[in-house]
Formats: C-alpha cells, sequence, structure tokens
C-alpha cells in the first residue's frame, strides 16, 4: 500500500516536471522577445544576462514608428489577412454548401479531385504563378496574397463537413415559400454556420498574419511591406544593434494575434482538429 | 430496312440520354455556380501554373526574352547536382532529428493532460500550444538571440553547469540541433492537440480495463493507446514529413538561409534561389518537379506502412 502511494506520487512528480520543463522552454522565447524589446540597446548582450532592466523603456517602439512606419504596416498586414479571410469564407462556405446539401453529376469525381489538390506542394506552382502575377501587373500589390487562396481546398471540405449536419428541412421549407438559392444560402445557411465559420476564419486569419513566403517573394517597396516581412529586413543605422527594434516588431506582430486566441481557443482547437479527426 | 431501324434506335436513344443529362445538369446549376470558383481559380493558379512548370523544365529562361527548348539537359544536370542532393538528405536528416522526438513528445503530454490526474488541464494547453500563434519570422530571430554562441541566453545558463559555449549556430550539427528546436517549439503543441482531439474519440474504458486487468500505465499507453490512435498518428506523422522538406521560413530567418555550410539547407531554399535569386526559371521548375514526385512517392509508402496497419 505505501509503496503504491509512493510510486504515485513519484509518478506525479515526473509528470510536473516534464510538464513545467516543457511550458518553460515555450515561454523563454516569448519573455526573452518582450525583456529584449525593452532594453537599452547596450545591456542586450549584457553577462550576466538582465531579465528585466532598470532602464526599460519603449524607445524601439518610437524607433520602429518614426523610422519605418510600423503603423502603416501592422496596417497593410491586417488589410490583407481580413480581405484573404472574408473572401475565402465567403467561397468556401458557398463551395461547401454546394457539395453538402445538393445531389449532381459528377460530384464524388469533383470532390475527390478538390481533395487531391491538397497534396500539392506550394514549391511546384512558385515559378508560374509569380510569372502570371508579373504579367498581371500584380507584383508589389496585395492582390497576389488575397486572390489565389480565395477558394481554399481544406476550407471547403471543412464546410462541408459543417453543413451536412444542418437539417435539409429548413431548405426545403424556404424553397416552398419561393426563396431563390442565393438567398436561402445567405438568409438560412450562414447563421447557422456562423461558429464554423468562425473557427475556420480565425485559421485563415491567422494563416495571412503570419505568412513569410508570399510577402517576400510579391511585396517590393518598404511602405507595402507586412509585419513578417519588415521584422526580416530591419537593419539598424551603423553601429547599432538592431535586435530590440526586431524584437518590438516582433511583439507587435503577436499581440493582436494572442489577444484572438485567449478569447477564442476553443473555436480555433476546434477548427485545427477538425481535419484530422473526421478525415 | 430492319437494318436501319435497328441502327437508328440506339441513336435515339443516345440523343433521349444526352438530353436527360443535360436537364440534369441545367437542374444542378445552382451548386455548379457554388462549387465553381475554387475550380477556376484551380485551373489559373494551379493547372496553368503546373502545364507551364512541366513546360519550363525542359527550358532555359530568365523570366524575359525568348524560352530556349533545352530537353532533358536541366534533368541530366539535376542528376548531378549536389547541392539539390544535399538538401534532400538534409530533409531527411531533419526528419529523423525531430518528428520522432516531436511526435512521441505530443502523444506523451496528450495522455497526461487528457488524463484528468493533472490540475491545471487548460493552463497547460493553452502555454503549449501558444507558440502555434507566432509568426516564423519572430521565433527565428529570437532564437537567433538566445542561441547566440557567446552572448546568448542559452549559453549563459549552461555556464552555470559549467558547460563550455555550445556553437549552435556556428556548426553543422549545431544548427540543425537549433532548428530542430525551433521545428519542435513551434509545432509540439499543434500536434499535441491534435493528439488530444483523438485521445477524446477514444473510449475511457478501455485503458481502464486494461489497468484493471492488471497492465501498468506504461503498458496502457503501449499496447492500448497508441494502436488505437493510428490513424491521428499517421496524420500527423504525414505533416510533419511534408514539414520537414518544405521548412523554409524557419530556415530562411534562423540559420540565414541554409547554414552554416548548408547544413540547413532544404529543398525549397534551394528552388527558392534557383527561381528568384538567379531567375535560373527552367532549372527552378525541374528541380520543382523532381521534388513533388519524391516527395509524393515518400507520403505513399507512409500511408501504404502506416495504412496496413491501420486495418
Amino acid at each position: 500500500m505505501l509503496t503504491q502511494r509512493f510510486s504515485r506520487r513519484l509518478t506525479d512528480g515526473l509528470i510536473y516536471t516534464l510538464l513545467i520543463a516543457i511550458s518553460a522552454f515555450m515561454l523563454l522565447p516569448f519573455i526573452w522577445m518582450v525583456s529584449t524589446s525593452l532594453k537599452p540597446p547596450d545591456e542586450i548582450f549584457a553577462i550576466p544576462p538582465i531579465i528585466i532592466s532598470p532602464n526599460s523603456s519603449l524607445n524601439a517602439y518610437v524607433y520602429l514608428q518614426e523610422q519605418y512606419n510600423i503603423i502603416g504596416i501592422v496596417k497593410n498586414t491586417f488589410v490583407i489577412a481580413f480581405s484573404a479571410t472574408i473572401l475565402r469564407l465567403f467561397f468556401c462556405a458557398l463551395g461547401g454548401y454546394g457539395f453538402a446539401k445538393f445531389k449532381f453529376p459528377g460530384q464524388g469525381a469533383l470532390f475527390a479531385f478538390l481533395l487531391g489538390t491538397m497534396v500539392i506542394p506550394g514549391a511546384v506552382t512558385l515559378v508560374p504563378v509569380y510569372i502570371i502575377m508579373r504579367d498581371l501587373k500584380w507584383i508589389d500589390t496585395f492582390w497576389p496574397l488575397i486572390i489565389p487562396g480565395a477558394a481554399n481546398a481544406f476550407g471547403i471540405f471543412f464546410m462541408r463537413q459543417y453543413i451536412m449536419s444542418v437539417s435539409s428541412e429548413l431548405i426545403d421549407a424556404a424553397r416552398i415559400d419561393g426563396a431563390g438559392e442565393f438567398t436561402i444560402f445567405l438568409r438560412i445557411i450562414v447563421p447557422i454556420i456562423a461558429p464554423g465559420l468562425t473557427s475556420l476564419g480565425l485559421i485563415f486569419f491567422m494563416a495571412s498574419w503570419n505568412d513569410f513566403i508570399g510577402p517576400l517573394i510579391y511585396l517590393k517597396s518598404p511602405e507595402h511591406f507586412t509585419l513578417p516581412l519588415i521584422i526580416r529586413s530591419l537593419i539598424g543605422p551603423v553601429g547599432r544593434t538592431v535586435y530590440d527594434v526586431q524584437m518590438a516588431a516582433s511583439v507587435l506582430s503577436l499581440i493582436p494575434l494572442l489577444t484572438i486566441f485567449l478569447i477564442f481557443q476553443r473555436r480555433i482547437v476546434e477548427g485545427i482538429t477538425a481535419g484530422a479527426i473526421k478525415g | 430496312m430492319a437494318e436501319t431501324s435497328v441502327m437508328k434506335r440506339p441513336n435515339l436513344s443516345m440523343v433521349a440520354k444526352l438530353r436527360k443529362k443535360w436537364i440534369e445538369i441545367y437542374k444542378a446549376r445552382w451548386p455548379y455556380l457554388f462549387i465553381s470558383p475554387f475550380y477556376i481559380l484551380f485551373l489559373i493558379f494551379g493547372v496553368y501554373p503546373i502545364l507551364f512548370s512541366l513546360y519550363l523544365s525542359f527550358t532555359e529562361w530568365k523570366g524575359l526574352g525568348p524560352i530556349k527548348f533545352v530537353g532533358w539537359k536541366n534533368f541530366e544536370l539535376l542528376l548531378k547536382d549536389k547541392l539539390f542532393w544535399h538538401s534532400m538528405e538534409n530533409g531527411m536528416i531533419l526528419f529523423f532529428m525531430y518528428v520522432p522526438i516531436m511526435t512521441f513528445l505530443a502523444l506523451v503530454l496528450a495522455v497526461i493532460l487528457n488524463s484528468k490526474r493533472v490540475r491545471g488541464f487548460r493552463f497547460f494547453r493553452t502555454l503549449l500550444f501558444i507558440p502555434y500563434i507566432m509568426n516564423i519570422v519572430a521565433a527565428g530571430f529570437t532564437f537567433r538571440l538566445l542561441l547566440n554562441q557567446k552572448y546568448g541566453l542559452v549559453n549563459a545558463l549552461l555556464e552555470i553547469f559549467n558547460i563550455p559555449p555550445v556553437p549552435w549556430l556556428e556548426s553543422v550539427w549545431g544548427g540543425r540541433v537549433s532548428l530542430c528546436l525551433l521545428v519542435i517549439w513551434a509545432w509540439l503543441g499543434y500536434n499535441m492537440v491534435l493528439m488530444l482531439a483523438g485521445l477524446q474519440t477514444i473510449p475511457g474504458e478501455l485503458t481502464e480495463a486494461a489497468l484493471i486487468d492488471g497492465a501498468s500505465p506504461t503498458q496502457a499507453f503501449f499496447y492500448v493507446t497508441i494502436p488505437l490512435m493510428r490513424p491521428v498518428i499517421l496524420f500527423s506523422v504525414v505533416l510533419s514529413t511534408m514539414g520537414s522538406f518544405n521548412l523554409f521560413s524557419e530556415i530562411y530567418n534562423l540559420t540565414n538561409g541554409g547554414g552554416p555550410v548548408n547544413a540547413t539547407i532544404t529543398p525549397v531554399i534551394v528552388i527558392f534561389n534557383e527561381a528568384f535569386r538567379d531567375f535560373r526559371l527552367g532549372y527552378a521548375s525541374a528541380m520543382s518537379y523532381l521534388y513533388f514526385i519524391i516527395l509524393f512517392v515518400l507520403t505513399l509508402l507512409q500511408f501504404r506502412y502506416f495504412g496496413q496497419q491501420v486495418d
């Protein structure tokens, strides 16, 4: 009895040690990021390292605004992520509805094809899509970051699963009342699937907000940059380390997503796991 | 006469069939309209690029001026391209370095958090998942700072235990380990959440029954939980395989595009450099095709290996 209790204690101890060690590993970069962004430059590489400096200031943030118009950069990032998300949600809900609540010739094959496109890695189309964008004169605009992904295979799959559980009686009743097909979609389906749209929308928004390779290829002039791109391209004045400024921009890129995440955590997790479990 | 009527009948029914088909399609005009955006966009930004890329892989082109057809030359060069094969090898090395550790850790953490023994379940789940929302550029530069050989916090902490400074980003294996740390940091929580969702579909009675029958928790984990979790583990491993070859932003920002001495370069970085730094668009296309085929076969093999065990 005693040994059993002892071994239980021991396992609990081991479990908590593991959890705390991993949590520390997860937290460390965040702490260091915030700490560095507030430090005066000469303390960044101080030995022994300083965690909370008594000389903390928001200088790096002010510098970001003065030199790089960071508010404008945040606005760019938001405009791209927001428009991409809204457009994607619209087309994914529409497509998901088409597959979930209608029967039509070729349905099975079309759906299988849609799922099949998910295995194509982006690297294969990198070059030709760039050529298309160049010929459309879309280089250095936001369009390449919004339009190509506007109807997303995963999103359509996700919405189809979601809409299949909506009762068809509502739709039939509306049809008998003489409602048009598009009105049924907007007035009946969209309100019912709002929670699913939230889950999917949050995932789309985060992916677009954090996208790096797209902006790297398509955005050329600094005033069009997004947050991830500006972090990459920051170089300080001669003779001064740039780390505090880089970390300040990193903190700025994290705060909006962190806020969203803490509010909508459950929805985000639902969206991420739906594909793995149902698929 | 008899012959013509025999000839005519199938014809008529063909026309009728076609007519019926058209009516069916016309009746379904709404769903076709609803699903059409995906197929239209895929035609423009998927099918056309894939075909154009196939054509380009047999040419030499700088992006401007005439496209020069060169036959199989790009592929012949590719077979002898040391950097490309080195990058494929790196993809493999990185895969074996972090995928087993990350998958196992994610599963163990999910099992721990799923058993109601641990207090603060939500707190730990949130904490582990947060790195997923940080953009990888910010994460990459933070890790650079932490792992700096002379001034980084990690080496300063190691010094307390009298461990000499580790050349994290300045040596071949240091660079690879650093990259794995970053990837595990960013994706562990995501994989754990997948596993947690999978665990919640397993009836709790199964593990309990095994424990009552005298199995140790470790035995229950290996003989009950893991077999039942195979589909979710497969999903997570397949995603990570594609992930390890597709690593781009992590490398671009943490090890400055594949350093030190190309120890962390992956195929996507090589393709990106060929295309957007050196403007060898034909060669880059050939490379991306070969890369896609190899990755595709690899994924199929994984499905075969794990898939059989799932059934």
